[in-house]
């Protein structure tokens, strides 16, 4: 149910204080049982609404509506008439509703704007219970599917519509309950497991029903005792999904036997036989292979596992897999090669919407960061990344391991209550709970240790997993159970360099079905028995003690994993490759080096990467989190910052949350419902968001047009682009790179990719090949893949002529520039005067606002990309359909470019804000002469129509102008991007 | 208390068959070869006496059919593992009468009967290896995905993985059980290819033991009590290599028992004894 304080007045209230948000009253006494306990103040009344109204009602949606639309960007106007009133400040209680494990519900009151965390504490607190880390929220969508609550992140933004109402769960189960701390941790873990069975998530015979179920009789009632507990007493519990009497008979009999057996000791012996279940633990989701064969994807702590129907068809355990990404409603994996395999393949799973599939990948980068790292992996950096940057940021299991083993406090007394829920009926749907979200744990910084490692890799890359995790991987190879060995090993982070396995990386990649991939497997030659440290061990069975004078019968069957251990070369990369984005030098060097060493990709052989792709709704979602919900002291500073401002912040968090939360990655213009691949797909986004083609467009020139003119009406606007500014050398290097060997970071091309290299490279793998081809003859500027479809670009170009020459440097390389579309535009301007006429979609004539005079439409970019010489190859296999429209100053003439003249300097400063990233490209340049420095913005703009491209367009020419008064603008290029190809941009990301 | 993984190789009762002189001439086989029925009525025999003398597991000894010539394999005709019972629908039509007598073997056992009743199932026995912590079901010409479904419902407890046989018989024919963790695999590149993908496929670590012929990987494990592990695998007469292999195992009653005259109509070790553990059970 949702009760929501404040009255009607209460839309012009700002809502933001945070900063105070915990000292802050919370709901009134009146409010509801547990709640009561909280101070009120009268200020924050929460209504009380029946629990039966869903969402609310029609007059209060309004109110909502307002509310969001101070955050959103669309009116600069209303926002700035409402700033005067920001400083009455009331905060709304939410009345949440949280079921619980033992089938009660919690009712408590949070604040509207609390975050995930703050209701998840709350939880715990109420539950006493201190080993949180395996446990989560979840939160049921429209759609009916639940989806862990990102304790990062806002309630409200998590809960677009319906009732607060909520569920607390085992998010990860503990492969090894018996290490847990606690018995009340284990209480609760039993709890959920006893529901998970019930509810037929978790199959089991009949006599593991009977087992589990006595067990869970004597936890919960103690010994049998017919005269207190009746005859009947058994029928009250459920244990089964389909339960008999004689399953009750059964268990009935067992319980006798438990005679004072503790409860706790009950759940233990519970948890034990829970544990060696296959599906214990197992997050279920439904795909389709690329057959169209339905299976299930489970995800594990151990990794992946294919199922068909109840047979599973395949298993890749977390070593194995290389990268995790997602696109539309596809969700890839790319797998190392085995040991004899030359190359990576990536198997490619369809999910039955986008929604799925973002949840699938998230459940599977949190599984894996918390059960194969010693620490979670920082988002990546700000620096031009693409996709979502999310990450799980909770403890891993080695962190609340080692967190767990200092708790002191005697052991809680607990009343293990009657589970409610097993005497009602269930609605049996084998639904498995989805989506992991982070856990924002209060002491992220408890593993120093291990943190250093981490620390580095941040950035760039694809997310290789750290070492530590390496060297957990290691530990996991020589232990005997994955499972039972994840000690937290993060205190010495010592690499084995010992292994090489990988073959000199090609890059080519396939695109594998299962069954190609098994056949693959199949093919791979004998393997003479790994000898290596194994087989001086010989299996842990008593009977098989070695003999040193005998041959070695007995080998440890190796696991895949094991075998794929990270080449030596492979540590220094990941070193390397954080520094990459400090310096262009660096990043050579560790191109370099990768390419020398590993043939893996830009990822570590153990690192996964976790990408989504750029046409990906959740595009900018990393970086929005990074900017508000990073740390929570940069959040509030963007909310302050936009109440005084007409909160840029808050535009932000609504682009933010408008592209994560919905399907499409919306494009103004056009849509890429071109996809002809995606047939499967239908994107809720389209639904989402009609797009009328053509008027848009229009629309959008005319109002490019003026918001030019009025830029400094606007001057308090939001302020799209930010101050921060990061150096960026990426790029090029990294080009060159692939010019030399595709291998590795394809990703580096696409602006995206450029980004964060952590992207998908499995999208690419098809592009891959024409891509090497146009490294070759390209120079610096990848951009085979233009893939990135629904991008929008806004180029800005700032040339300051010390001289009359106008020789230009158009240097291709910028890394954002990627997109062939968009080095086009760049290069379109340079020669500028070769354009060729009308290009269809070109528009009309805009003049800029520079003194310079009328602009001159430019002919279409890619006719100057042509003649200019830097010429890039452009990539057939792309099929984007592009839309570039120049303003550009009339005097500008790049007739003389044939000459670039001599490069003197360049650089490339990158910053980024919520739904934009902004490239400056400087370049100076001597010509006859003649200095001429040149700076060149790029303003990528990705995500859903909602944005406001002309206010940003706008504010960027503003801010350009600002700050270089003293140079002019020569042009302005807006480049629309959608892609059209189906298959290929399918695989590229 | 009951079934979930109770310890792997603890076995109480074995049925076995008898072997009808139809063996001889009809029996399937992958190659042609003239049985010698004494002679495998004396290996039988003597297989079925170590069994319940030596071993001395309650052997429940089934009369042979003369119209089954190939009901002395009567592995392929079940699946028990715990208290359940899974009869099988063997791959070939010939077979498919095996199951009456099996089943009432069974019932009277009080094992839960699971028929697979799918007419698009089918699966033998010899195809699937139970680990103890898992199943591997070998899809072969004999066994297909269905078959493999409806045990992995029979027995819920337990992943169950599907492994392509490319070469032999069975799964079992080049692969078994040595112990607990113990897988013993044939040399052959395709055996040694399935071992990969059990590998790849399981989320447990086995050993592994390769012996060089296929055949002989097929053996027979147990634990029982005073005895400790017991492996019945194949003499030196037929096998001498493999033999070897055998004789180092350490902490083992080793059995080798002879299977020449079976073996000519695909007869391994295994298939010749269905074993189950009724101890604690009902």
């Amino acid at each position: 149910m949702t009760t929501e304080s404040g009255t009607d007045s209460e839309a012009k209230q700002p809502q933001e204080n945070k900063e105070t948000e915990k000292g802050k009253a919370k709901a009134a006494a009146s409010q509801q049982s547990q709640a009561a306990a909280e101070p009120s103040s009268p200020q924050n009344q929460p209504e009380q609404l029946p629990a039966a109204v869903g969402h609310s009602t029609p007059a209060r949606k309004e109110q909502e509506q307002q509310e969001e639309d101070q955050e959103s960007h669309r009116s600069s106007i209303s926002r700035l008439s409402k700033s005067p009133l920001r400083g009455v400040k009331k905060v709304k209680i939410m009345q949440c509703k949280v079921s619980l494990l033992d089938g009660s519900d919690f009712t408590l009151d949070v604040e509207k704007r609390a975050r995930g965390q703050v209701l998840f504490d709350k939880v715990c607190d109420h539950l006493n219970l201190l080993e949180r880390d395996y446990f989560g929220i979840t939160h049921k969508d429209v759609e009916n599917q639940k989806n862990w609550l990102d304790p990062s992140k806002e309630l409200k933004k998590q809960i677009r519509t319906g009732p607060w109402n909520f569920a607390f769960n085992v998010k990860f189960y503990p492969p090894d309950p018996s290490q847990l701390t606690e018995d009340i941790t284990r209480y609760y873990l039993c709890l959920q497991l006893r529901d998970d069975v019930v509810s037929g998530r978790l199959p089991c015979s009949f006599a593991t029903h009977t087992v589990l179920g006595s067990y869970a009789v004597q936890s919960e009632l103690g010994d049998y005792d017919p005269e207190e507990l009746g005859s009947d007493y058994i029928s009250e519990l459920r244990f089964a999904p389909n339960q008999t009497k004689e399953l009750e008979e059964k268990v009935m009999e067992l319980h006798k036997t438990y005679k004072g057996m503790t409860p706790a000791e009950a759940e233990i012996h519970f948890l034990e036989n829970a544990k060696k279940l296959s599906m214990y633990g197992v997050d279920l989701h439904h795909a389709k292979d690329s057959e169209g064969v339905e299976i299930m994807l489970g995800v594990c702590a151990s990794g992946l596992l294919i199922y068909r129907d109840r047979l599973r068809i395949n298993r890749f355990a977390w070593p194995k897999i290389l990268k995790i990404s997602y696109k539309r409603n596809n969700f890839y994996i790319k797998i190392r090669p085995g040991e004899f395999e030359q190359f990576e393949s990536t198997i490619g799973f369809k999910l039955p919407n986008h929604r799925a599939a973002k949840r699938l990948w998230k459940v599977c980068v949190e599984h894996h960061t918390f059960f194969r790292l010693v620490s979670p992996e920082a988002p990546p950096k700000k620096f031009l990344s693409l996709g979502s940057k999310f990450r799980y940021s909770g403890r891993t299991q080695a962190q609340t391991r080692r967190a767990s083993s200092q708790i002191i406090r005697p052991a809680p007394l607990f009343e293990r209550s009657a589970s409610k829920r097993y005497n009602m009926s269930l609605s049996l749907d084998g639904a498995p709970i989805m989506e992991n979200h982070e856990t924002l744990m209060k002491d992220t910084a408890a593993d120093g240790a291990a943190k250093v490692i981490a620390k580095g890799d941040i950035i760039t890359t694809v997310t290789t997993e750290k070492k530590a995790e390496e060297e957990k991987a290691e530990q996991e190879d020589t232990a005997m159970d994955e499972a039972d060995t994840l000690e937290p090993t993060a205190t010495t982070p010592l690499r084995h360099d010992t292994k090489d396995t990988e073959p000199p990386a090609e890059m080519v990649k396939h695109q594998t079905n299962i069954s190609e991939l098994k056949r693959s497997f199949l093919e791979t030659g004998d393997s003479t028995p790994g000898l290596t440290e194994w087989e001086k061990r010989l299996s842990s069975s008593p009977a098989h003690s070695p003999r040193a004078d005998e041959a070695p019968m007995i080998e440890p069957l190796e696991l895949q994993d094991t075998k794929d251990e990270p080449p030596a070369g492979e540590d220094t990369k990941e070193e390397m490759e954080p520094k990459a984005t400090e310096a262009a030098g660096y990043l050579v060097k560790y191109v370099a080096d990768s390419i020398v060493t590993d043939g893996a990709t830009s990822s570590g052989p153990h690192g996964i990467s976790l990408s989504t792709t750029m046409d990906d709704d959740v595009f900018m979602d990393g970086t929005l989190r990074e900017v508000e919900e990073k740390t929570p002291d940069s959040q509030d500073e963007v909310s302050e910052r936009s109440a005084l401002k007409v909160s840029p912040g808050a535009v932000r968090q609504e682009v933010s949350q408008a592209i994560i939360d919905k399907k499409g990655t919306l494009i103004i213009l056009k849509e890429d419902r071109l996809d002809t691949e995606g047939s499967e797909m239908s994107i809720l986004g389209e639904k989402e968001e009609p797009v009328v083609p053509g008027e848009p467009e229009a629309q959008e020139k005319d109002s490019l047009s003026s918001s030019i003119e009025t830029e400094t009406i606007k001057e308090d606007s939001a302020v799209v682009i930010e101050a921060q500014m990061t150096v960026v050398k990426t790029l090029s290097p990294k080009i060159d790179v692939k010019a030399d060997d595709m291998t590795q970071n394809k990703g580096i091309d696409s602006p995206k990719k450029a980004m964060a290299s952590w992207i998908s490279e499995e999208v690419k793998i098809e592009a891959s090949e024409v891509i090497s081809v146009s490294a070759e003859e390209v120079k610096e500027v990848m951009k085979c893949d233009s893939l990135q479809q629904k991008a929008e670009f806004f180029t800005f170009e700032e040339v300051v002529q010390t001289e009359q020459s106008k020789s230009i440097f158009t240097q291709n390389s910028i890394p954002e520039s990627s997109t062939t579309t968009i080095a086009v535009s760049t290069l379109g301007w340079v020669s500028s005067s070769q354009k060729a006429p009308a290009d269809p979609e070109q528009k009309t004539v805009l003049a800029t606002e520079t003194e310079e005079g009328p602009a001159e439409s430019t002919g279409p970019t890619l006719q100057s990309l042509e003649n200019s010489e830097v010429g890039t190859k452009e990539m057939p296999v792309v099929h984007t359909e592009t839309k570039t429209i120049t303003y550009e100053a009339a005097e500008v003439d790049t007739n003389g470019d044939a000459d670039p003249g001599v490069l003197l300097s360049a650089q490339t400063i990158t910053s980024e804000t919520t739904s934009t990233t902004t490239t400056t490209h400087i370049t100076k340049t001597v010509k006859g002469g003649v200095s001429e420095t040149r700076i060149e913005k790029r303003i990528v703009i990705t995500g859903d129509a909602e944005i406001d491209h002309d206010q940003a367009l706008a504010q960027a020419i503003k801010e350009a102008k600002e700050q270089h008064p003293d140079m002019s603008v020569t042009k302005v290029v807006v480049h629309k991007e959608t892609e059209i190809t189906p298959e290929e941009g399918e695989e590229e990301d | 208390m009951a079934g979930l993984m109770a310890g792997f190789g603890h076995y109480t009762h074995a049925i076995v068959r008898g072997i009808p002189a139809s063996l001889a001439g009809e029996a399937l086989r992958s190659s042609q070869s003239e049985v010698d029925i004494a002679g495998a009525r004396r290996e039988h025999d003597a297989y079925v006496e170590v069994l319940r003398t030596r071993l001395q597991l309650e052997v429940v000894e089934l009369p042979a059919d003369e119209s089954l010539p190939d009901c002395v394999f009567v592995e392929d005709a079940a699946v028990v593992c715990g208290d359940t019972a899974l009869v099988t629908r063997p791959g070939a039509e010939s077979r498919r009468r095996e199951k009456e007598a099996m089943s009432g073997a069974l019932k009277d056992l009080n094992l839960n009967i699971v028929e697979m009743t799918d007419e698009n199932a089918t699966l033998d026995g010899g195809d699937v290896l139970f680990t103890g912590r898992e199943f591997f079901v070998g899809l072969s010409k004999r066994t297909n995905q269905r078959g493999a479904e409806i045990l992995a419902d029979a027995f819920k407890d337990y992943a169950v993985s599907t492994v392509p046989v490319q070469q032999g018989l069975h799964l079992k024919s080049f692969c078994s059980m040595g112990g607990p963790g113990l897988i013993v695999i044939g040399s052959s590149e395709p055996a040694q290819k399935a071992l990969k993908i059990m590998q790849q496929m399981s989320d447990h670590r086995y050993d592994k033991l390769t012996v060089p012929d296929d055949l002989a990987a097929n053996c027979i494990y147990m634990n029982l009590p005073d005895k400790g592990h017991v492996l019945l695998h194949c003499t030196a007469e037929e096998f001498p290599e493999s033999t070897k292999v055998f004789e180092k195992l350490k902490d083992y009653t080793l059995i080798p028992v002879s299977n020449m005259e079976k073996v000519k109509v695909d007869g391994a070790l295994t298939c010749c004894s269905l074993l189950i553990n009724k101890k604690g059970n009902n």
